[in-house]
């Protein structure tokens, strides 16, 4: 990380200064509580985050007064429940500055839209010999998917490695992209390192080649502003529950075009426009990918939280993050034998490290044992782990309600971890 | 609810930690398997090495990789299957496996000897995997299973 040092630190302020963090903290419920007798620190946002009230509040309002099934009745209640689910997904919409509403496919989280598109795009296209490129930072849901569909119809999964400090080498990446390439697909940012892949131009070089470009937006669109034209890139997908929201929703985005073309992911009611037994004309878009009556309640509550982001502002979240990060960072590192497991020029806030004295576990317990939630083990990223040679690594990750006090006490517990084991 | 840090963190137990008894592998093992901790990556492989005839267990040696919790339990299990009959290792894996999982159960501890030093782990659900890993292991080796899991 390069820092210079006196201009940094003021800027640091600055940007610590861009959100009223204790009112914002005051939104969230369940964050006023002890853990073991301590204040509750939840850093483990990386793994989901908490709720704020406006999104508890809009699923239970959703329940008490406009529960009804989707897109099927002529009555009152089903159209209120439909006009809250669509405005919803205008919502998602605009918080992703997608051209069309259309192109917003509800589905379960990030890992159902990597399936979506591996099962219905990959069928569609990919024949033996095929190669869709990865990287070497990817959560297992965006491996596991291109492996069984590469065991099934025989294609090779390149992966695309990284330094010491968790950068991607973009020359590795352009020498792989060649004829036989059908897709890319690439985390935005690394749910174990931190670190922001440079996607415009990962998508600039794909499309150079023509080559279509899928992000696993999960850990980036809760944290930064995302805005998927300026991206360029033609799918991405990310989870309602890790952007404040409700589990069980999450978003396809993909550009219309490609969408259209694709056959359904799953079939049965919904997504149907006619059905005889003969022949079963599909419904268009989105309901084509939507079968079956979908989590309106989670969908109504990813829309309260995508307005309760709004209204703070993106731009705000993500500077005020990243100094948290850096300041995290900064104390951290002058630990002595702690060591922070990436280190990426361009990173979100994870601060994933381990330590001399103790293993990962052993640190998870004894921060609890002190009210702190972190996340320890290898994160659905084992060929991370295997790339730095650890088999597990605690990870802290920050949310908007995280505080520079909460990085203190987190600070003092690592202190109390080496206490205990010497 | 956590307890007491210093129940599960016993200073003997840190010691079995930071110098774990056999650790290493087993001259003419005649049984052994690795246990996978999937949910934290830990792992351990376990050798014995069991006299033809008489059953006895007449060495054993682990090597691997985990927490202070599951490395100082496989310490432990060395020391406590060293020169017992395989006969009798059943008996001593159930009285363990009642200390990780009921919370008030009157225990043996002529039985159990220094493997009480982590009944501790109990008030910690999440982390009874991590005591119960070598034991796993122990009963694939020697009942003939390649790999032991503690999913």
């Amino acid at each position: 990380m390069t820092i210079l040092r006196g201009q940094n630190q003021t800027a640091q302020a600055d940007a610590l200064g861009a959100i009223d963090v204790e009112r914002i903290r005051q939104d969230f419920p369940i964050l006023h509580q002890e853990i073991n007798g301590k204040p509750l620190v939840y850093l483990d946002n990386a793994a989901t985050t908490q709720k704020p009230q406006v999104v508890i509040d809009a699923i239970v309002n959703y329940y008490v007064k406009n529960n009804a099934n989707v897109h099927r009745g002529v009555h009152t209640l089903s159209q209120r429940a439909t006009d809250d689910y669509e405005s919803a997904r205008e919502s998602v919409r605009r918080f992703i500055n997608a051209p069309e509403d259309c192109e917003v496919i509800y589905v379960r989280g990030a890992t159902e839209g990597l399936n979506l598109v591996a099962s219905s795009y990959g069928r569609k296209y990919f024949k033996s010999g095929d190669e869709v490129i990865i990287t070497g930072m990817e959560h297992h849901s965006n491996i596991v998917p291109w492996q069984l569909l590469g065991k099934e119809l025989g294609i090779r999964l390149r992966v695309v490695p990284f330094n010491d400090d968790g950068e991607l080498l973009l020359d590795e990446f352009e020498g792989m992209l060649n004829g036989r390439t059908k897709l890319v697909s690439v985390v935005h940012q690394s749910n174990a390192l931190g670190t922001i892949n440079p996607v415009r131009t990962i998508v600039e070089l794909a499309h150079a080649k023509g080559v279509p470009v899928m992000l696993d937006a999960a850990q980036s669109v809760p944290h930064m502003p995302i805005d998927v034209q300026e991206l360029g890139a033609d799918f991405l997908t990310f989870s309602g529950h890790k952007l404040y929201g409700p589990t069980g929703i999450g978003v396809l985005w993909g550009r219309a075009d490609l969408l259209n073309a694709m056959p359904p992911y799953q079939s049965g009611g919904e997504m149907i426009r006619s059905v005889t037994y003969e022949e079963t004309i599909f419904n268009v878009l989105p309901a084509k990918f939507e079968a079956g009556t979908p989590d309106i309640a989670g969908a109504i509550g990813l829309g309260a939280a995508i307005e309760y982001l709004e209204a703070i502002g993106m731009e705000k979240i993500a500077a005020y993050e990243q100094a948290l990060m850096q300041y995290g960072a900064e104390l951290l590192s002058s630990i002595e034998g702690v060591r922070i497991i990436g280190n990426a020029a361009d990173k979100g806030g994870v601060l994933s490290f381990i330590m001399d004295a103790a293993h990962a576990h052993d640190i998870g317990t004894i921060l609890d044992a002190e009210g702190i939630a972190v996340r320890t083990g290898h994160h659905c990223a084992q060929p991370v782990m295997a790339r730095y040679g650890v088999a597990a690594t605690a990870r802290a990750s920050l949310g908007l309600y995280n505080t520079t006090a909460e990085i203190d006490s987190l600070v003092k517990a690592i202190d109390r971890v080496i206490e205990v084991f010497g | 609810m956590a307890s007491d840090l210093g129940d599960l963190y016993q200073e003997i137990l840190l010691e079995h930690n930071r110098r774990p008894r056999n650790f290493r592998t087993v001259d003419g093992a005649t049984h052994q398997a690795d246990g996978f901790n999937p949910l934290c990556g830990d792992q351990i492989t376990l050798q014995l090495k069991v006299v033809a005839g008489t059953g006895v267990v007449s060495d054993v040696g682990f090597q691997g990789h985990g927490c202070a919790i599951s490395r100082a339990s496989a310490s432990l299990l060395t020391q406590a299957v060293k020169g017992v009959a395989e006969s009798e290792i059943e008996a001593l894996f159930e009285e363990f496996h009642r200390m990780m999982t009921e919370p008030d159960a009157e225990l043996n501890l002529d039985l159990l000897g220094d493997l009480e030093m982590l009944s501790g782990v109990i008030a910690y659900p999440t982390r009874i995997k991590c005591a119960i890993l070598a034991w796993h292991t122990l009963k694939a080796a020697l009942y003939g299973e390649a790999i032991a899991t503690t999913e």
